[in-house]
């Protein structure tokens, strides 16, 4: 059997994450590849979103908070254990971003940009604002996940950073096998199509409103999947999550890596995530320097770092 | 035999220009009627109301029996109408073979949980668009090309690829705008067998071109429009002969050199 692009971007994820550890010189870096995964997530769900259906959000950093304060709430206001509570925190920025996305997506380029803004913007808002129950802006504690305790109760001994990094991992590989399906699908096949020409999808007979939605809701469970884990890993959550910031963060590291593709826009989010990591040693400069990469490969490599190097690679080889 | 498309009356004005006047005719099974007029004539608005991308001022159309003036484009397609596009229209970023399995969408769009967890019977949907969609390639001369992104091919190639794309919807109407634009005598000799082809079939087609020979050999009616209004109809030899057409074409003075030319 003849290996699919499919099969490979998976191939080549899992490879990569089971083979990193070899290359950690401390346990620190367990958390760091963490984090990675943990934006990952939500960045594949910005690939459906962005990359396949060509809708821009710069408020999916709601979703986040979302997903992060039903797992810091929902434990001790409703009694179901954190698991339960990533399951609602999905469900939660699922039915929102099935309510708001029907009038936001009717708008177009920048007008849905600023749309899906002041979304996130009242979503950090009221977290931030509704102080007795979220804490206010000095955040609240979250639960523990209690998987730690049970592998050990099993006898098995893993640090938290080893645990959050296989678990994180395990979820991005999944979700990038959900986005991989999609692409190559009716249903991802329409998405692209109205990205494409909306005039044209019309015509095909691909109900474009219906498409969009679905993409928004699909996205917005990444991004809440990705606040959940970040929450529970962090044990502490504060509204920063559900900032603007995090949000232009996301589409960043989304397009940076390549918008189209799932295996581009996780590169994207490895290397601003870690590039801080390592930019501490340049301590005030470090903004500098990212904003320095960001604009030079938007500008030499437009259709972002991963699918530019492999055309370059490819150029070469065929020579 | 009954009308597939029926336009009545069809009217749309855009501030107080009347792009199209007051224009009704019908199509039926296997008929090939063509619309000419020069440019500005209000052919491709025409075109844009009946696949409901304009909503007409005025005016129904009727689309096998049932009214749809100003239905959503999604809804026409469903109900077997397609069409191609003067300034084309791909996907420019998905390979040939991809941009006509977007056709098959109403054949195998189903449910997005599906395709999203890549069940048997999304992937199953997937193999069989693909075989149709290759064969449908072959018919208009593309499958060496089916892997290759639409952005990379010829203005000629990606006309072609529009007709293979509407004929994906299997549709009982087609709407064909300008096939012939930008090819050479030879790729216009195959989109004339090919339109008859498809005519022959039982579709109705409906066709703005302006290539002339094309349009009096393949016709068998014509509309003319001018300014919007329809200025003359009947078969290509009635409406190439009548004064009002040449007059439109040619200008008043063109239409007195014709006519001296004749004497």
């Amino acid at each position: 059997m003849r290996l699919k692009p499919k099969h490979i971007s998976l191939l080549v994820l899992f490879v990569l994450i089971v083979m990193a550890p070899l290359f950690f010189p401390s346990g620190f870096y367990y958390r760091v590849g963490a984090l990675i995964f943990i934006n990952a997530i939500a960045v594949t769900g910005l690939v459906i979103l962005i990359g396949y259906a060509g809708q821009i959000s710069l408020g999916h950093a709601g979703f986040v908070g979302i997903g992060a304060y039903s797992c810091a709430l929902a434990p001790v206001h409703l009694g179901i254990s954190p698991v339960f509570a990533i399951a609602l925190g999905a469900a939660l920025s699922a039915g929102l971003a099935w309510i708001v996305g029907r009038p936001i997506l009717k708008l177009h380029g920048y007008y849905l940009g600023v749309a899906t803004l002041g979304l996130g913007i009242l979503i950090s808002m009221v977290l931030a604002n509704e102080a007795q129950w979220t804490g206010g802006p000095d955040g609240i504690a979250v639960p523990d996940l209690g998987l730690r305790g049970l592998l050990r109760d099993w006898g098995f001994r893993v640090s938290a950073g080893e645990l959050w990094y296989w678990l994180a991992g395990a979820v991005l590989i999944a979700g990038a096998w959900l986005a991989l399906n999609l692409f190559d699908s009716p249903t991802g096949r329409a998405l692209r199509a109205l990205h494409g020409s909306d005039v044209a999808a019309r015509t095909m007979g691909i109900d474009v409103p219906r498409h969009k939605l679905h993409a928004f809701v699909i996205s917005a469970v990444y991004a809440s999947v990705s606040g959940s884990l970040l929450a529970l890993m962090n044990r502490l959550v504060t509204p920063d999550v559900a900032g603007f910031m995090h949000s232009v963060h996301l589409v960043t590291m989304t397009v940076l890596g390549g918008v189209g593709s799932v295996l581009g826009a996780i590169f994207g989010a490895t290397i601003l995530t870690a590039l801080p990591q390592v930019l501490t040693v340049f301590h005030q400069y470090e903004h500098m320097v990212l904003g320095l990469v960001m604009i030079l490969v938007m500008i030499f490599m437009p259709d972002g770092l991963l699918p530019s190097l492999l055309k370059r690679f490819r150029g070469r080889a065929g020579k | 035999m009954t009308p597939l498309l029926e336009v009545a009356n069809l009217s749309i004005a855009f501030g107080g220009l009347r792009a199209v006047d007051d224009v009704s005719f019908e199509v039926r099974p296997g008929q090939i009627v063509s619309v000419i007029g020069p440019n500005g004539a209000g052919k491709t608005t025409l075109f844009n109301m009946i696949s409901g991308l304009y909503r007409p001022t005025q005016g129904s159309v009727r689309l096998v029996g049932a009214d749809v003036t100003s239905a959503e484009p999604h809804l026409l397609a469903r109900r077997g109408l397609a069409r191609t596009f003067q300034n084309l229209q791909v996907f420019p970023s998905m390979t040939l073979l991809e941009n006509v399995m977007v056709g098959h969408h109403l054949q195998e769009a189903g449910a997005t949980l599906p395709d999203l967890f890549g069940l048997p019977s999304s992937r199953r949907k997937t193999r069989a668009t693909a075989e149709s969609a290759l064969s449908l390639l072959a018919r208009v001369g593309l499958e060496k090309a089916a892997f290759r992104e639409a952005l990379t091919m010829s203005y000629g190639a990606l006309k072609r690829l529009e007709i293979a794309r509407a004929l994906a919807l299997r549709p009982k109407i087609l709407l064909l705008d300008e096939p012939a634009a930008g090819c050479n005598a030879v790729e216009t000799e195959e989109i004339d067998q090919l339109i008859t082809e498809i005519a022959s079939s039982g579709v109705a087609i409906l066709l703005v071109e302006h290539d002339m020979k094309l349009v009096m050999k393949i016709s068998s009616h014509i509309i003319a429009l001018d300014h919007g209004r329809k200025i003359a109809e009947g078969n290509p030899g009635d409406v190439a002969a009548n004064p009002d057409v040449i007059a439109a074409y040619l200008g008043q003075k063109g239409q007195e050199q014709v006519l001296h030319a004749d004497g």
